[in-house]
């Protein structure tokens, strides 16, 4: 049976594509089939980080239309054959997104795939809405900074009144993805630590992303950082942060890029 | 950051900048015909429906937004049935086929 994954944050910039692609690869290199989806009518990006805006076809409405059928909208990623794409329109008006159509595009895509990852906008209106509304996880990415843990709260809100499972009367499986953060900054208390963010939210925590000069890298070349550089600080966290998702007891660490024995030489010999 | 990160990162900037000039210059050009892609998969399936029936299931399209031009490919699957002159001869065919031992049995 697939699992329906939403990607969500209420805050803009915070790193839900970022969070779908590496989530969406890393799964895919384990051989399970994936679609990422691209909820964010309008401002359309997930193919741009994935690679595949030279691509696309058709997009999410289409389908939801009925101008074209889910396996011809659907973009095959060329690096990982189970990895698959299914983006968002650019030019239309989010309004063309009907309930039923998304229920009935949703209902397709859990037959074909094993995974569903959806990329919810931002902000709490009817895309957010739309995105969060078949999930039967939700992660919630954050940054160690107020206004994004506030909007993520207000989030966690709607995942427990505004999605099929919350009006069933189920308990939505939510979990933080903390991304950004800085464990030096933390450490000299300018930052909101882990305790602090998890505390306030009080959600269980999947994964802490650390800040990096890798997940700018992987999107200026358009590969989900776990494809990029599967070794990097960030990579790791999120292939631990799937390995949770699947059930795995691991214990939370905070990934570091080890500086190599040339690093170290270049640092001295600048100082 | 090793002297081979330096020069990666270097790279990935300016890839950064090339994909999205290149996608940018796509998107200002097809924002006046937002369903081109569309309109053009009917208007060559109704051409091709004149001579074939093509299910609509097995017609796959692709794009590749390139430097200055796109690339629009179709691939359609035509059915063998759809040939007149198959569907009348299959019959004939048949009848030999069936003709064929009553034959040898007589020889024999």
């Amino acid at each position: 049976m697939a699992k329906v994954l939403v990607v969500t944050s209420g805050k803009g910039g915070v790193g839900k594509t970022t969070t779908t692609a590496a989530l969406g690869a890393a799964i895919a290199q384990g051989g399970q089939s994936v679609c990422v989806v691209d909820f964010d009518v309008g401002l359309r990006n997930l193919d741009l980080v994935m690679g595949a805006e030279r691509r696309v076809v058709y997009d999410l409405i289409n389908v939801v239309n009925g101008d074209a059928k889910l396996n011809q909208a659907v973009i095959r990623d060329k690096r990982l054959e189970t990895l698959h794409l299914l983006p968002a329109s650019q030019t239309r008006d989010k309004d063309a997104l009907t309930d039923e159509g998304v229920a009935r595009v949703m209902e397709e895509l859990r037959e074909k795939f094993d995974w569903v990852i959806c990329d919810s906008p931002a902000g709490i209106e009817r895309g957010a809405q739309l995105a969060m509304r078949h999930a039967d996880v939700a992660v919630v990415v954050t940054n160690p900074e107020v206004s994004s843990v506030r909007d993520s709260d207000r989030i966690i809100g709607l995942l427990d009144s505004k999605t099929i499972k919350a009006e069933r009367g189920e308990n939505m499986d939510k979990h933080l993805i903390l991304t950004r953060y800085d464990p030096a900054r933390a450490d000299r208390g300018d930052m909101l630590k882990v305790e602090d963010v998890l505390e306030i939210l009080s959600i269980p925590l999947l994964a802490i992303i650390p800040e990096s000069q890798e997940v700018l890298r992987a999107s200026n070349v358009g590969c989900p950082v776990t494809l990029n550089n599967p070794h990097c600080a960030p990579a790791r966290a999120y292939s631990d942060a799937v390995r949770r998702l699947k059930g795995e007891e691991l214990p939370m660490t905070m990934p570091t890029d080890r500086k190599s024995f040339l690093d170290k030489l270049f640092l001295r010999r600048a100082a | 950051m090793t002297l081979l990160g330096l020069f990666n990162k270097r790279a990935s900037g300016s890839v950064a900048r090339e994909r999205l000039q290149l996608i940018l210059a796509h998107e200002r050009s097809e924002t006046g015909q937002p369903d081109l892609v569309i309109t053009l998969r009917e208007e060559i399936l109704a051409v091709i429906a004149k001579h074939v029936s093509v299910e609509r299931d097995k017609v796959k399209i692709t794009l590749e937004r390139g430097e200055g031009v796109s690339t629009l490919g179709l691939d359609i699957e035509l059915p063998l049935i759809a040939s007149k002159t198959r569907t009348e001869a299959k019959p004939e065919k048949a009848a030999l086929e069936k003709a064929a031992p009553e034959k040898r049995k007589q020889a024999a």
